[in-house]
């Protein structure tokens, strides 16, 4: 089977840095078969208790710079709002982090270590950074369990995914997500039938299944209804600690709910930043927010 | 705990499939032989070598059907271009049946006649230990399999995708038939490799080595049957269809598309080149025009009119499309290519979802009937009620309006 052999040597290659560390792993992965143990990109170093850390960041389309030397930081452990009004750089900066786009200049770190601008998508989904986009993007003819089992925190290389299947732990993990998430009963069904509130919060499952280490959340309540707001606040609260935040939301009631830091973000770059409280105060947030 | 790979891999066809493929196992590999070979031609069950030659073309093309399946109704990717793989096996396996012939063609030379006519003085190197039958086997799967990698490896990492990787993949069998097209290449010009002789030393005419060729090539669609049914209820499948889906967000969760298309493309190719191989001494031909463009459209044609994403509809369109055209080409030739186009127009509008979809749609509407309580709540998920009571958990439709 010479192409097995070939894409072998394909996805070594495409996870070079982590080679080594696969190879001594081999052993145990062949007898275990286990998922516990990731191929990653180096490991966090949160030893300076960041976890992520933007320095000086540009990005232009055709002239027009999304982003204009945005510097910004995130504590490990930290639950942080991003706020702003549209075409202030929130989007490009969740791409910037998550691989999708590459700046022009500046520096983006993952803890102390690993330099987020040289990693690829899944590289930088493998170091521990789960992303939930604006849109509910969740894979539709699957049932919502599978969404789940395809998130799920594992070795998730070609030839590996080929023979995989589910433990009893896995299945009790996907339970437990899926219990948390309320789709308990709607396990099933093919999730493109969910509503749209039950979408985000199936693809908020799905980031859970990862475990990253650090969440963007990009709108996670827009569509949901008061009580499913609500709930998602007291969800997302719960993880913080364990887990580093970064929600992108326009709806205040959820941003104050949620109770932490605050950041402006206007024309690319850091306006203002504090609790939500002194932000709303601030006379330069006021202006962009009620125009000039 | 976890379940074991064979029991999965039993698992995977469920039971109605399995009973399918024993009935068609006894049909192909002992119904089949017997009444070639045992039964007299007086009796009303003899099959005749034409019509035993028949049926093994066809499930040659229902082998490539299947593999095409798996690469358009399972990950999205409609290729323009699998003739080319198709054709690529069956010149591999060709070539070594041109050197079985021995000094016994019509020059009686050592070289295989096309190279002597073309005034050839020796073999060109690529076409060294072709007279081996295992290098001749290694070759079949090789050759397409390493052509569609390394076209594969480039197409899927520029993220060629939809329309444009199909126009390519046509430009790609084309180029490839003007290439073997010129007799300077070594390849028998437009003639290609005829006038078979033996398999192993046996005679290719021969009753016993007509029904091999014929039992080879249903053993062949069944272990692809098999195989397919595992690759697209495994977690391999399902990232596979996640990623015809939304493939940006399967690579934030942590997969490389580009080593699962690669796989499922280089594995399709493969399939393609095997069922090419057991085509060429039961058709006793192979020229380039196997790698004309329409050939390879026809392939995605079968697929189309049994059902995209089903496997069992790729068998039964491969099976429906040939059937009728061996009747047409036999009563009124010239009609065959309106009449081709005529069901692709047809199954396009009509039957989005093919021969199966249309079997399930009925079923789901007698459900309906004999159980008209339960209509409200299986309105919304009819087909995919339907479609796992009929084909397992894991079958992945394609509903209408899906990527082409």
């Amino acid at each position: 089977m010479i192409n097995l052999s070939q894409l072998d040597r394909a996805e070594s290659a495409a996870v070079a840095q982590a080679a080594l560390l696969a190879n001594e792993q081999r052993e145990q992965w062949e007898s275990e078969a286990t998922t516990s143990h990731l191929v990653r990109s180096g490991e966090l170093d949160l030893s300076h208790n960041v976890i992520l850390y933007l320095d000086d960041i540009t990005v232009s389309f055709d002239g027009f710079r999304a982003l204009n030397k945005l510097s910004l930081t995130i504590d490990a452990g930290e639950l942080r709002c991003i706020i702003g009004p549209n075409g202030a750089g929130k989007t490009t900066m969740m791409d910037v982090i998550t691989g999708k786009t590459r700046p022009d200049s500046g520096k983006a770190f993952f803890g102390q270590t690993i330099d987020l601008t040289r990693l690829t998508e899944p590289e930088i989904a493998h170091a521990g950074i789960g992303r939930k986009f604006q849109k509910p993007t969740i894979f539709e003819r699957l049932s919502a369990f599978e969404n789940l089992e395809l998130a799920m925190k594992a070795d998730k290389r070609a030839r590996r995914t080929l023979f995989a299947s589910l433990f009893d732990e896995d299945r009790d993990r996907i339970a437990g997500v899926l219990k948390q998430i309320r789709l308990a009963h709607e396990a099933d069904r093919p999730a493109g039938l969910l509503s749209h509130g039950q979408k985000q919060w199936l693809e908020i499952g799905m980031l859970l299944m990862q475990e990253p280490r650090l969440l963007l959340l990009d709108e996670p309540v827009a569509g949901m209804t008061d009580d499913e707001t609500e709930r998602t606040a007291e969800l997302f609260v719960s993880l913080a600690g364990k887990h580093s935040l970064m929600v992108v939301e326009h709806d205040m009631a959820f941003v104050e709910a949620l109770g932490g830091k605050v950041t402006v973000l206007c024309e690319g770059s850091v306006l203002a930043e504090g609790d939500l409280a002194s932000v709303q105060a601030d006379p330069r947030v006021i202006e962009v927010y009620l125009g000039r | 705990m976890r379940t074991p790979f064979t029991v999965r891999l039993l698992r995977s066809t469920p039971k109605s499939g399995w009973l399918a493929i024993a009935v068609f196992a006894a049909i192909t590999l002992i119904g089949v032989p017997l009444a070639h070979l045992a039964l007299p031609e007086s009796s009303p069950l003899h099959l005749s070598a034409y019509t035993v030659g028949l049926l093994g073309k066809i499930l040659c093309y229902m082998v490539v059907a299947v593999a095409m399946d798996l690469i358009w109704g399972y990950a999205g990717i409609l290729s323009l271009g699998h003739g080319l793989f198709f054709a690529l096996g069956g010149y591999a396996f060709g070539m070594y049946l041109m050197r079985q012939i021995g000094r016994d063609g019509s020059y009686g030379a050592e070289l295989p006649d096309f190279m002597v006519f073309l005034d050839w003085k020796e073999l060109p190197w690529y076409w060294a230990g072709s007279d081996s039958f295992l290098w001749a086997l290694f070759l079949v799967v090789a050759l397409p399999g390493v052509v569609a990698f390394v076209f594969g490896w480039f197409a899927f990492r520029s993220r060629i995708k939809g329309v444009y990787f199909s126009i390519i993949t046509q430009a790609l069998t084309y180029a490839a038939m003007l290439l073997f097209f010129r007799n300077e290449t070594g390849f028998g010009g437009n003639n290609g490799f005829t006038d078979f002789k033996r398999i192993l030393g046996h005679d290719i005419t021969s009753p016993e080595m007509r029904v091999t060729l014929f039992a080879l090539s249903a053993a062949l669609l069944i272990a692809c049957l098999v195989l397919g049914r595992y690759l697209v209820s495994s977690r391999f499948g399902r990232v596979l269809a996640a990623i015809r889906d939304a493939e940006s967000r399967v690579m934030f969760i942590g997969y490389n598309p580009l080593h699962y298309k690669l796989f499922m493309w280089t594995l399709s190719a493969m399939l393609c080149g095997l069922a090419g191989a057991l085509y060429v001494p039961q058709v006793g031909i192979i020229n380039p025009s196997e790698m004309s463009p329409a050939n390879s459209i026809e392939i995605a044609v079968w697929v189309a009119v049994g059902g995209r994403g089903t496997l069992i509809g790729a068998v039964l369109g491969a099976g429906i499309v040939n059937l009728a055209k061996s009747f047409f080409t036999v009563t009124v030739p010239e009609y065959w290519p309106f009449f081709l186009g005529f069901l692709f127009i047809a199954v396009t509008l009509y039957l989005p979802d093919g021969v199966v979809g249309l079997w399930r749609k009925l079923r789901a509407r007698r459900a309906l009937a004999a159980a008209p309580d339960a209509a409200e709540s299986s309105v919304a998920g009819s087909s995919s009620a339907a479609e796992k009571a009929d084909a397992g958990p894991a079958n992945v439709t394609v509903p209408k309006g899906a990527t082409a």
